[in-house]
């Protein structure tokens, strides 16, 4: 792990990502924060060695809980993709950059053929997202 | 740690007319707990006499573990902003903190003073030529500078833009992360609440009608959409809160402690406004509500 890179030095003064919340997701919070930092690191936006905004950055930038930051922090830490330093901060580290979007090209494809025949057998788009949304569900629901 | 705020039968009449009926929490410590309800419901009631301002009638009360208003001590632990947030009009910025100094034992000059210059206000200038949110921020100032264990903040945004909104509510969760303290903050903005409360405490026609985790409570509500039926039509472990019935469909917004059982509807979690609403049209329209359920009527 590398604290002290160029790009550490950039981020004490200008965090590398900030937070949004979306008020009217029904999606947790602290799970906004999770997804936007995941989605992040799906993008490149972050990498190994960078350190994510403090809570006090947090909750003074985008007004919410600082609880709800400490705790989708710990959630990160739980799932393997960053990992605190004691007053120092809060670390990534691991990639999951291009190489992992890359190893989902297949699952891509897959998909993409699926929407085909759904839309060749007549589904609307919001059919489409309602009929995805419904078995995503179920299938979250038996894989419990 | 002692419980933020903890009561067991509180109640509290002016005169015949019961503001606050048979009201028993517990806000777990290191919570910013949100305090909502219609007008008239008994939030300021409340506040009043969690901070030791107005004296129950019945019931008792702990704030941080001691009677409020007990003494000089615990008046210390405890900050409080009235309703507007209010200000000394005739007072300038630098006198609301003197005043703070000399009347708070615990006072943090410092922390004042760099709040005033990160806020940019002038320290000669009145209150009462300060805007509202400036007002308010100079209100939330004396309060944080206090050092309070707990701030009680009763509508403190209510009057603002929604940019000053933002701004003081930024402003209030960063003394939260830096100082710990824990809050209760009453709103009608149920979008606010969702944004910085962790704990939520839905209050109507004087009584406690939900309180819990938001997190939780977000976790064991649902929205059912399914072909029409009464509530009886649906799970016995599903309480329901709430019900629509068109000609075809019928919606419902039930709350499960144990995940949702599987079944012939479309179901999603809701936010947290529809939540609270659900709450407040179920108290205001008894005859709604769909509690006790018994065996003939599940069938």
């Amino acid at each position: 792990m590398h604290y002290y890179s160029p790009s550490n030095l950039l981020e004490r003064y200008f965090p590398m990502i900030s937070f949004h919340l979306d008020g009217h997701s029904g999606i947790a919070p602290y799970l906004q924060i999770v997804g936007q930092v995941r989605q992040a690191l799906l993008l490149g936006l972050l990498c190994e060695g960078d350190k994510l905004p403090t809570v006090k950055e947090v909750v003074a930038k985008v007004a919410i809980n600082p609880n709800t930051v400490s705790k989708a922090y710990r959630e990160l830490e739980h799932l393997g993709l960053a990992a605190a330093k004691p007053g120092v901060g809060t670390f990534i580290t691991r990639s999951l950059g291009d190489a992992s979007l890359a190893e989902h090209g297949p699952l891509q494809q897959e998909l993409r053929a699926w929407l085909a025949t759904a839309r060749a057998a007549g589904l609307t788009e919001l059919g489409i997202e309602a009929m995805f949304q419904n078995t995503r569900r179920e299938s979250a629901v038996e894989e419990k | 740690m002692n419980a933020i705020v903890q009561t067991r039968a509180l109640g509290k009449s002016y005169g015949q007319r019961p503001a606050l009926a048979d009201c028993t929490l517990m806000v777990p410590p290191g919570h910013v707990a949100g305090l909502v309800g219609p007008n008239g419901a008994g939030k300021t009631t409340l506040l009043k006499v969690a901070c030791g301002m107005l004296a129950p009638s019945t019931g008792c009360i702990e704030v941080l573990g001691e009677r409020p208003g007990a003494g000089p001590a615990q008046l210390a632990r405890v900050g409080y902003v009235a309703q507007d947030t209010p200000t000394y009009a005739g007072l300038s910025v630098a006198d609301h903190l003197k005043l703070g100094a000399k009347l708070n034992p615990r006072w943090d000059a410092k922390l004042a003073q760099a709040y005033i210059e990160q806020l940019g206000l002038e320290p000669k200038q009145k209150a009462g030529r300060l805007s509202g949110g400036q007002r308010a921020q100079l209100a939330l100032t004396v309060a944080v500078a206090k050092r309070p264990e707990l701030l009680i903040l009763d509508e403190p945004a209510a009057r603002l833009d929604p940019l000053a909104r933002r701004d003081f509510l930024r402003h209030l969760m960063e003394s939260v992360a830096e100082n710990d303290t824990s809050v209760i903050l009453s709103s009608h903005l149920v979008s606010d609440l969702e944004r910085v409360c962790d704990y939520l405490i839905v209050l109507v026609a004087s009584r406690v009608q939900l309180a819990g985790e938001t997190e939780d409570l977000l976790a064991q509500h649902y929205r059912i959409v399914c072909s029409r039926r009464q509530d009886a039509g649906l799970p016995p472990e599903l309480d329901v809160i709430w019900s629509e019935h068109a000609g075809r469909q019928s919606t419902f917004i039930v709350r499960s402690q144990a995940g949702l059982p599987s079944g012939d509807w479309s179901a999603e979690h809701l936010d947290l406004e529809d939540l609270v609403l659900a709450y407040m049209e179920r108290s205001a329209d008894p005859g709604r509500r769909t509690t006790t359920r018994t065996k003939e009527d599940a069938r």
